[in-house]
């Protein structure tokens, strides 16, 4: 009979080591080995961006036309569709077109009292040759108004879209690839140099005789533009900044604008209230003539230019 | 002439010159020239309304020296004058109400662009309301157009450009397709004038010489307004320009500027076309039958939306399929319940839209339903003014949604042929209506306490409080005190023709 061993030196025993492994009440590695508390697993941003990309991937692949046989299917009716529906919209069309009086006739429902007032008594009343000037400046000159607005309003859009903070701007001139553009081509200078200051005065001489040749403020102003966008092209934007920057922009338009708003509003009031306004309307045929359709060329004009160049400018590089 | 007559003409060129001096203005000063301006025009339509209502009869303002036929006119009766007048408090909160969401979403240079853009918005509105002359009134249109679009895409991302390309497209389509029907109308009659159109309409019709160019011509108006107000098979546009757009350009679009596009639409039916031309064309029955099927259509997709703004966009498909079925009725009654359910509609679904933002915003700024759970106790506020908005358009009583379908149903029972179809969809629609806004109310006001987000104290929010306080009061004012409105609008309509 074996003989009871005292506690102490029992533990010191392989049997007390592995039985007590087996019962699982001592970890052998705890106190032993060196371990870590374990981390709570975080995704790193880059992880989580990258499998949001791997969903649109996915989302791509399902309307992936090349791949997806309904979806080819889909379009191939709704191309079907739509130029069924075009040509039936056409037909109709030119089927009500026939119906219509027939272009020419004296006797058509257009040839009434409004025309005729204004080809008859438009010279007298506006003191303009150019009828077409008279009628839209003076007898419908509100609709012009928010005609000019429709400009106004686009150049806000599009400057919603387009434009670039300065600093931006500054940073994209240096890393751009268009600093690789041509930039003093002799041929594009020389003749930017004969061609704009005509175009210049050509476009002037087009809103100054608004109200005595065929022009005005919107065809004139469609000329300053495009003589201004020609200088940018030959010269670039630096060169035309020093004339025609930001700020200018800004002032001339509002400055045009208002005008226009203010001898607008002076006009349609005061006539209204059929209180005779004191614009002089001049002889016709003389340059200072026409009552108010020579400064609301002008003011046209300048809006349009402006409006023309702003375009551009913010299309080509997001900013004036 | 008095001076009250000035009015109209002097507030839609105010807004011009607002628009355009505050393009050259700093952020701030751009937001005080737009709020100033908001509030002034209020006062000068009231002072309108009130002119109007003392004479009993509408006038004509002349634009300029030469008189109607050859020289712009605009005309402002009961009808214009309170629309102006409500389309400006509309404007006001709607602005107010996103003002602090429009200062996270937007550049910090571009803001002023956007009270210049809702400058010009407010313009062409007011301009589209009161206008007696079908030019200006397609002029005015162009620029509610890009106004429109500016104001969906000055939220920069990929969604609302698409968006705003999108609308932009639909938009120009339903202006071309105007404009064509008004270059043949002037080919029929040789007028713009409105009046004089409608005099030389009624004796063209009466001669039955062009009958089938004029049944095209109300074809195109119709249809082109429709697209543009978003009427069922054209509302594709509707869900992102509503949904992803900023929330006051969401509050404004629903509920003012497809509302402006119905009203010049309803306009040319009393005062270009002539209503009873306009009704004895086959038309009326498309609108009618278009109405229903938005009315249907837009619900169930709303039901299927999880996305709480875009449910509310889908709503309002559903809304302007009631405003379109009640013009297709043809009665004078179905018109009247319209012109109330526009009033209607664009009180509530403004509320809704500036509700739902705040209730996103303790969510995390997730949109979706799951987040917004027991969002109510975490924004008091916009849960009860949410759940304000939701009973409306259900059509509890008390609120501004049951007068509209009162009328809407007393219009339907004057009108034999259509009054069980329009009685049966409008029964359908109100239970899909509720079927969607209280799954949001009560998903809202699902409590839960994980803590996973903050509430927002009311210190933090005081004017957004008071704006739907505001809004709150003038649903229920427009539901407890609908009869006074009933008859401005019956008035006006009167005065129409």
């Amino acid at each position: 009979m074996s003989k009871l061993r005292p506690q102490k030196e029992y533990e010191k025993t392989f049997a007390f080591h592995f039985f007590r492994w087996l019962s699982g009440s001592k970890d052998p590695y705890l106190g032993e080995v060196e371990m870590k508390p374990q981390k709570e697993t975080e995704t790193a941003k880059a992880t989580i961006l990258e499998r949001m990309n791997e969903k649109e991937m996915i989302r791509d692949k399902v309307y992936d036309v090349e791949n997806n046989k309904k979806l080819a299917v889909f379009h191939k009716i709704y191309v079907i569709m739509a130029i069924l529906f075009c040509i039936i919209l056409a037909g109709l069309l030119l089927y009500t077109v026939s119906y219509l009086p027939r272009t020419g006739n004296p006797s058509n429902p257009d040839n009434n009292m409004v025309s005729r007032r204004y080809i008859e008594n438009g010279l007298q009343e506006t003191g303009s040759l150019n009828i077409v000037s008279g009628m839209i400046l003076t007898y419908r000159a509100f609709d012009t108004f928010g005609e000019t607005n429709v400009l106004f309003i686009a150049t806000c859009c599009v400057m919603i879209l387009l434009m670039v903070d300065d600093a931006i701007l500054k940073k994209q001139e240096t890393v751009n690839d268009r600093q690789f553009e041509p930039q003093n081509d002799a041929i594009l200078k020389g003749t930017a140099f004969v061609l704009c200051p005509i175009i210049f005065i050509f476009g002037i001489y087009i809103i100054l005789n608004g109200h005595l040749s065929p022009g005005g403020g919107f065809s004139g102003g469609a000329v300053l533009g495009a003589g201004l966008i020609l200088y940018v092209n030959a010269y670039g934007f630096k060169k035309t900044q020093k004339f025609f920057n930001e700020h200018v922009y800004k002032t001339a338009k509002i400055t045009a604008l208002c005008m226009y708003g203010i001898i607008g509003s002076y006009f349609y009031i005061l006539g209204a209230n059929g209180i005779e306004n004191h614009i002089p309307l001049g002889i016709p045929g003389h340059i200072l003539s026409g009552g108010i359709i020579l400064p609301i060329d002008i003011c046209v004009g300048l809006e349009v230019a402006c409006t023309m160049y702003a375009f551009y400018a913010l299309f080509r590089r997001g900013g004036l | 002439m008095d001076f009250v007559q000035n009015f109209p003409a002097v507030s839609i060129l105010m807004c011009l010159f607002a628009g355009i001096i505050s393009s050259g203005m700093k952020k701030r000063s751009a937001r005080y020239i737009s709020m100033g301006l908001i509030v002034a025009v209020t006062v000068l339509s009231l002072c309108t309304l009130l002119y109007i209502l003392k004479t009993g009869q509408a006038f004509v303002y002349v634009m300029g020296k030469f008189p109607a036929p050859w020289g712009n006119e605009i005309r402002a009766g009961v009808l214009e004058a309170f629309m102006a007048f409500f389309f400006c408090v509309i404007m006001f909160l709607s602005l107010e109400g996103g003002r602090k969401k429009l200062a996270d979403e937007v550049e910090e240079g571009k803001t002023f662009l956007y009270y210049v853009l809702s400058d010009l918005l407010l313009s062409s509105l007011l301009a589209l309301v009161y206008t007696n002359d079908l030019f200006t009134a397609y002029v005015f249109v162009e620029i509610n157009t890009i106004a429109a679009c500016g104001l969906i895409m000055i939220r920069q991302n990929g969604r609302t450009i698409k968006a705003s390309a999108r609308y932009m497209i639909m938009s120009l389509l339903g202006s071309g397709l105007f404009l064509m029907g008004l270059c043949m109308l002037y080919d029929l009659t040789g007028h713009l004038l409105m009046s004089n159109i409608k005099e030389q309409a009624a004796l063209i019709y009466a001669s039955g010489e062009y009958r089938i160019p004029l049944l095209i011509v109300i074809a195109l108006m119709s249809v082109g307004l429709a697209i543009k107000s978003a009427l069922f098979p054209f509302h594709a546009w509707l869900p992102d320009a509503y949904g992803y757009s900023t929330v006051s350009s969401a509050a404004i679009l629903s509920s003012l500027v497809s509302k402006g596009y119905i009203f010049l639409l309803i306009k040319i039916i009393y005062r270009v076309i002539g209503f009873d031309i306009f009704n004895s064309s086959k038309i009326i029955n498309v609108l009618f039958i278009f109405g229903l099927m938005g009315m249907i259509f837009g619900s169930l997709s709303a039901i299927r939306e999880n996305d709480v703004r875009r449910m509310i966009s889908f709503s309002s498909v559903a809304q302007i399929g009631y405003i379109y079925m009640g013009i297709g009725m043809g009665t004078q009654a179905g018109i009247g319940a319209s012109v109330f359910h526009i009033l209607s509609h664009a009180a509530t679904k403004s509320l809704l839209f500036i509700a739902a933002i705040g209730l996103t915003d303790v969510s995390g700024g997730s949109r979706k339903f799951i987040e917004l759970t027991g969002a109510a106790y975490r924004n008091k506020w916009a849960g009860a003014a949410f759940t304000v908005g939701s009973l409306s358009m259900v059509g509890v009583p008390m609120f501004s949604g049951f007068i509209s379908k009162l009328l809407f149903a007393q219009a339907a029972v004057q009108n034999n042929v259509k009054m069980l179809p329009a009685l049966i969809v409008l029964g359908i629609s109100t239970v899909l209506n509720a079927i969607y806004f209280m799954k949001t109310v009560i998903r809202i006001y699902t409590p839960v306490d994980d803590g996973k987000y903050d509430s927002i104290r009311f210190k933090d929010m005081k004017s957004y409080t008071v704006i739907l306080i505001c809004f709150i009061l003038l649903n229920v004012i427009l539901g407890v005190s609908s009869q006074p409105v009933v008859d401005l609008i019956d008035q006006g309509l009167a005065m129409f023709s």
